[in-house]
């Protein structure tokens, strides 16, 4: 597989940072990177990265699956995590995350038919303080209200690509 | 950038830069200070940078309360295998929010703390922990790790010293066991976050099988103001046996909820009246979870007279975790809580002990029904006796993380499930709302 030469160059860096034999270490970086890149994690690159650090396809999808932040599904271009945990919680975080499917139409883990959004209630994301608190892909959104998400959302929506 | 105004009654420690202007960049670190304490560590001897360090009473912040001096002494100094500094960043206990603050105002701050404890085992390579969510931590700590490197902080013969370290930023991908020290370890090996049977720990076991020095961001942050300005100046800053400051993050139902700064055996009524401004909407308190999720949770009463430290919570058979304080006002339904509280396990057990990976899972499900309206009587005791059974006996402390803090909700709140029963509506959620899946 071939990926943006700036990805090559963080596999390249991350194989050279743990002891000699131990590429392994470098695997859940890489997938988590390359998935960034492509999208998803498909078999193919399992493959690709089992190859560079010298473990076997098995190995690969074993930690694969333990992971919650690896996906072998396509997301939306804008996957809207919405904390329910317990701080979120006290700030209606799970009236937000309802309030989130009914707005996109769409519930955990699901992918809106244009492919650009996708919804996903998450645990605690280490935003406790801030609550209730969504990330958007890896940006963070504090004090989220409903109508906050509404704007964020439409806005997001008329992006151009 | 600091998301919540900062409080009058902090004592800044930790965060003495945040508000600086580029208070993460290495000019500003080494303009306040910064790597000062690394050169003075530098000519000491590896056991007097150990016995300053004990001598601050510092105990980590991730959450055991261990004396962090003592954890280092464990490290066989003199082993012929390479030693470790790992470093903890996998923040994820619900609550807890303090090290995504420390790492994104002040990285150099735990870079410095990284190396004197590097030099204090003879270690010569590091690795810093980050959670997945974390994703703009990883760049923010990159561009410090290179910033020190550009500099002569990191790399060969730092400083002229003749002392050599790298340090590595590593991403998780979302895993709260992650955060326990040996499930880390063996994600930062490419595994699975399992935990390791100990002993052996990883003073002499750790990553790769190394020797390794594994302790929390807030740990690590402290140790370059200890070493500055000397154990015993941060011991008194707490209290005996608590010493320094803990970063604490107030959440839920309070007026001001933010992450603070605030010495150790802060009265917990000021924390919340004064630091956190009070209880939202004038409200009275109900229920008080001092240091994240899986700490057992303290009524409002027996919040009287209570401080923020080790001992005061342990006196009231709670722990002073990670500094993720959860502030719940009356109109709390705690059964609700203990639901979230225990989905939240459920998900997150790595499955390898049955009485965390069935007892969370059944609890799980017995809470969602009663919080329906579907609960009996019997099941009340039920949950309180499936909890009680899984605590100790399970080999990591998620087990325990789970049936904590629901023992001491249907032991302190009974009457709340009481009322839940024969169908009745939840007599404190008024949307309808319920917790789905």
């Amino acid at each position: 597989m071939t990926f943006s030469a700036q990805l090559e160059a963080r596999f390249d860096k991350l194989l050279k940072s743990y002891p000699p034999g131990r590429q392994r270490s470098a695997m859940i970086p890489m997938l988590l990177y390359a998935q960034d890149e492509i999208g998803q994690i498909t078999d193919e690159l399992v493959n690709e990265v089992a190859n560079r650090i010298g473990s076997t396809p098995l190995q690969v999808n074993e930690v694969l699956s333990y992971y919650s932040m690896l996906h072998t599904k396509p997301l939306g271009k804008y996957h809207v995590q919405v904390c329910t945990n317990i701080s979120c919680l006290l700030h209606d975080g799970d009236k937000l995350y309802e309030h989130a499917c009914k707005k996109l139409g769409i519930g955990h883990k699901e992918v809106t038919a244009d492919g650009e959004f996708s919804i996903e209630e998450v645990e605690c994301m280490g935003a406790c303080s801030w609550a209730p608190a969504i990330q958007v892909n890896y940006d963070f959104h504090h004090h989220v209200t409903p109508e906050k998400l509404d704007q964020l959302l439409d806005g997001l929506r008329k992006k151009p690509v | 950038m600091l998301f919540n105004e900062p409080s009058p009654l902090e004592t800044k420690v930790l965060t003495r830069r945040f508000g600086l202007p580029n208070s993460a960049s290495i000019d500003t670190y080494l303009a306040t200070e910064g790597y000062q304490a690394f050169l003075k560590a530098a000519k000491m001897k590896p056991e007097e940078i150990i016995g300053e360090v004990k001598a601050s009473n510092l105990r980590g912040r991730g959450g055991a309360g261990f004396p962090t001096g003592m954890k280092w002494g464990f490290v066989p100094r003199t082993s012929p295998k390479p030693k470790y500094i790992v470093v903890n960043g996998d923040e994820s206990e619900p609550g807890t929010c303090k090290d995504r603050v420390l790492i994104e105002n002040d990285p150099h701050q735990l870079i410095e703390g990284v190396l004197i404890a590097g030099l204090s085992v003879d270690a010569h390579a590091g690795y810093i922990y980050i959670r997945g969510e974390y994703r703009y931590l990883i760049e923010v700590m990159e561009k410090a790790i290179a910033e020190a490197y550009e500099k002569g902080w990191l790399g060969k013969n730092i400083q002229g010293t003749g002392f050599d370290f790298e340090l590595y930023a590593h991403t998780g991908a979302g895993a709260y066991e992650c955060g326990e020290e040996s499930a880390l370890l063996e994600s930062l090996e490419g595994k699975r976050g399992i935990p390791r049977i100990r002993p052996p720990f990883p003073a002499v076991a750790g990553a790769f099988q190394s020797p390794t020095i594994l302790n929390n961001v807030e740990t690590f942050c402290a140790v370059p103001a200890i070493l500055r300005d000397g154990g015993a100046a941060f011991a008194a800053l707490g209290i005996p046996k608590s010493g320094g400051t803990k970063m604490t993050c107030l959440t839920g139902h309070v007026n001001k909820p933010g992450v603070y700064e605030l010495r150790l055996g802060f009265p917990v009524k000021q924390m919340i009246e004064e630091v956190g401004g009070g209880i939202r909407n004038g409200k009275k308190l109900k229920a008080f979870v001092p240091g994240g999720s899986s700490c057992p949770v303290l009524t409002a009463a027996e919040v009287e007279g209570a401080t923020m430290d080790y001992d005061s919570m342990a006196a009231r058979k709670t722990m002073l975790g990670s500094g993720g304080v959860i502030i719940m006002d009356e109109d709390t339904c705690m059964v609700k809580a203990a639901l979230r509280i225990m989905r939240f396990y459920a998900h997150e057990s790595c499955g390898w002990c049955i009485p965390c990976r069935e007892g969370t899972t059944w609890l799980k499900k017995i809470l969602m029904r009663f919080h329906d309206g579907g609960g009996t009587r019997t099941d009340i005791d039920l949950i309180g006796d499936i909890a009680k059974n899984m605590l100790g006996r399970t080999f990591c402390p998620l087990g325990d993380a789970a049936a904590m803090p629901t023992i001491s909700i249907v032991e302190k709140f009974r009457q709340e499930f009481e009322d839940h029963l024969n169908g009745k509506p939840c007599p404190y959620e008024h949307s309808g709302s319920v917790v789905t899946v």
